[in-house]
């Protein structure tokens, strides 16, 4: 498998501010990457660093093997970039935006028209592809973006925030629309701070603070890394000494009562171990639940772990 | 990074040229200068032929008259396009680059694999495209309105000065495009930009002449009254003025449509020895006399747009 972004101690100064601090990210090619943080973290300076369109004060980027500041033209050749804010010329309707893109790709010939025809209904605005952009919805702009990224066929594609700004419905479509671009064996780079969003179509996470890259992986790893343990099992129950019981379970890491309630934090699915236990002493078994690991969870857990302090 | 780019600076200038200049053309602004234009120019014309008709019988060059006459109320056609081709050019580009900024529509042209120079390049080229295309036309309305009311062809002579006039305009335009271009690079608000290059144009307009003149005593002062000391300000002073670009569009203006005009500067008696006075110039002793004008209006847009450049070059294109 070939790396398909690759930073080194990857910084971006302006002035006093430091905006990307000497970041390390590795996105394999095929893999669907969610670069995740709070606004202003530095997601959208590394993202126009790795194209070209901001100069890294120091670091060094490979983009498909690519340096972006001395070949901005041969990664952006084969790079698609949605902006967190897509804009079109809303005068011109959809096909003629995109004929506009495709010109500039220095896309030629008669194949031109069918493959915009192509993007424009891959994202379902055959219909509206003749009609102003100015007429469009929020929802379909944003489709009308990923349309204009897929016409010169790159082989990665960077994503800004994609569903800011969307409604529910329009986003959780959006999302799917990323998805399917992973399945079709594209690379993707999506930021967002929309955590649970992105938890939905990501192999793997990288959490953005302060322009450092503070967690790298999939969630249930990222999980285990913050919350102690990857498994979270609810358990209501009423006996006597469960307590100590359950805390001596193999695998719990931690475990917490308030009155008849526990949550136990562990290595792997014990419910069943569990509720061998209740009943074994006695024990009359009210909820057995395991929770999901959560990447908001994760996020906030991390964040309330180091309030302040440097999190690399 | 001293390195060499790889590809070509003007990989895409094609395609972001035709778009411009397909902008520009079907823009309601360009429709409403148009009109504004077309007026003046049937306006003026028919005032200058009214003019001239009465009064001037034998004219060898009754064809350049119908620029320059000027009948009250109105001015000539030359002194109103003094006067609007700047704002034209001002309105083809003061929302150039910012315009871009404010659609968010910059950020997904630039991740296009072109250079920033192609696209700022571009947007100049269709600009002067639009002006020239423009003052084309409005110069075939004028030749054909003096034919059909005059019943007289011009001369090739004619056509070549009155052309080159055109060519002097499109280079006065461009220096403002140039400058309105600089300004859409400069400040955020197309508004802003438009009001800074209105007023830069205003200001060379209306107070560079009269600063010229205030300046010209201090930098060279006459003590006691020589001959030489007079001349030296009287210089001085043409070329301060000749700092601003509409002093040199005015002279190349008088030099090429008045053949007549056979000095843009003071001259001296001694100069004068053996001339007819009122002799037309041969066209290439005008074009010689009106080569640095438009040197300087060339080397002004250049100016503009290289300052254009360099601040683009480094702006930040996130919002």
């Amino acid at each position: 498998m070939m790396t398909a972004i690759e930073t080194q101690a990857l910084s971006k100064r302006y002035g006093d501010l430091v905006a990307v601090d000497g970041l390390d990210l590795r996105v394999e090619e095929g893999e669907v990457f969610g670069l995740l943080g709070p606004n202003g973290s530095g997601k959208t300076t590394t993202i126009l660093m790795l194209l070209g369109l901001t100069e890294p004060t120091s670091g060094r980027v490979r983009v498909l093997g690519y340096d972006p500041v001395r070949e901005p033209l041969s990664v952006k050749r084969r790079v698609g970039y949605l902006p967190d804010t897509v804009g079109f010329y809303d005068e011109l309707s959809g096909r003629e935006n995109l004929r506009y893109t495709a010109a500039l790709c220095g896309l030629r010939g008669r194949s031109v028209e069918t493959r915009i025809e192509e993007a424009l209904a891959s994202m379902g605005l055959t219909d509206a592809a003749d009609r102003p952009v100015r007429t469009y919805s929020r929802g379909m702009k944003q489709r009308l973006g990923l349309a204009d990224v897929l016409l010169k066929e790159p082989q990665l594609v960077i994503l800004d925030e994609p569903t800011l700004g969307l409604d529910p419905q329009a986003a959780h479509e959006f999302l799917g629309l990323i998805r399917s671009l992973g399945d079709r064996g594209l690379t993707v780079l999506l930021s967002s701070h929309l955590l649970h969003q992105v938890q939905t179509v990501t192999d793997r996470v990288g959490l953005f603070r302060k322009g450092r890259m503070a967690l790298v992986g999939s969630v249930p790893e990222l999980a285990r890394q913050v919350l102690g343990g990857a498994y979270r099992v609810h358990l209501e129950a009423e006996g006597e000494d469960l307590e100590s019981a359950l805390a001596g379970l193999p695998g719990v890491r931690r475990l917490r009562r308030d009155g008849a309630r526990y949550l136990l934090e562990a290595e792997r699915d014990l419910r069943d171990d569990a509720a061998r236990v209740v009943v074994q002493r006695g024990g009359r078994l009210l909820r057995l639940d395991l929770e999901e690991p959560d990447l908001d969870e994760v996020y906030r857990a991390y964040f309330e772990e180091v309030p302040h302090g440097d999190a690399a | 990074m001293a390195t060499r780019r790889e590809g070509s600076a003007f990989a895409g200038l094609g395609p972001v040229f035709l778009k411009e200049f397909a902008d520009q053309l079907s823009g309601a602004r360009m429709r409403l200068l148009e009109l504004l234009i077309v007026l003046t120019a049937a306006g003026t014309i028919y005032a200058a032929i009214q003019t001239i008709k009465s009064t001037v019988g034998e004219d060898v060059f009754l064809f350049l008259r119908l620029f320059t006459t000027a009948k009250d109320p109105l001015p000539s056609f030359v002194a109103f396009a003094g006067f609007l081709v700047p704002l034209l050019a001002i309105a083809l580009g003061f929302d150039a680059v910012n315009g871009e900024h404010q659609r968010r529509t910059l950020g997904r042209v630039l991740a296009q694999p072109i250079y920033r120079d192609a696209l700022l390049f571009g947007k100049y080229l269709a600009g002067l495209a639009t002006l020239a295309l423009v003052l084309l036309a409005t110069w075939l309305l004028i030749t054909g309105l003096g034919i059909l009311l005059t019943g007289l062809a011009p001369s090739g002579e004619e056509v070549a000065r009155s052309l080159l006039y055109l060519a002097a305009t499109l280079a006065y335009g461009g220096v403002w495009l140039a400058v309105a271009l600089f300004f859409s690079t400069v400040f955020k608000s197309p508004t802003t930009s438009a009001l800074a290059a209105i007023g830069l144009w205003l200001f060379f307009t209306v107070f560079w002449g009269m600063i010229a003149g205030l300046l010209a005593p201090l930098l060279s002062p006459v003590h006691y009254g020589f001959p030489e000391e007079l001349y030296r300000r009287a210089q001085t002073e043409l070329m301060l003025a000749r700092v601003a670009p509409n002093t040199l569009y005015a002279e190349a203006t008088l030099a090429l449509l008045r053949p007549e005009v056979r000095s843009l500067g003071p001259v001296l008696p001694a100069q004068l020895e053996g001339m007819v006075l009122g002799t037309p110039l041969p066209l290439g002793q005008s074009l010689l006399l009106v080569w640095p004008q438009f040197a300087g209006l060339v080397a002004a847009s250049v100016l503009f747009f290289t300052l254009a450049y360099v601040v683009f070059q480094r702006a930040e294109i996130r919002a």
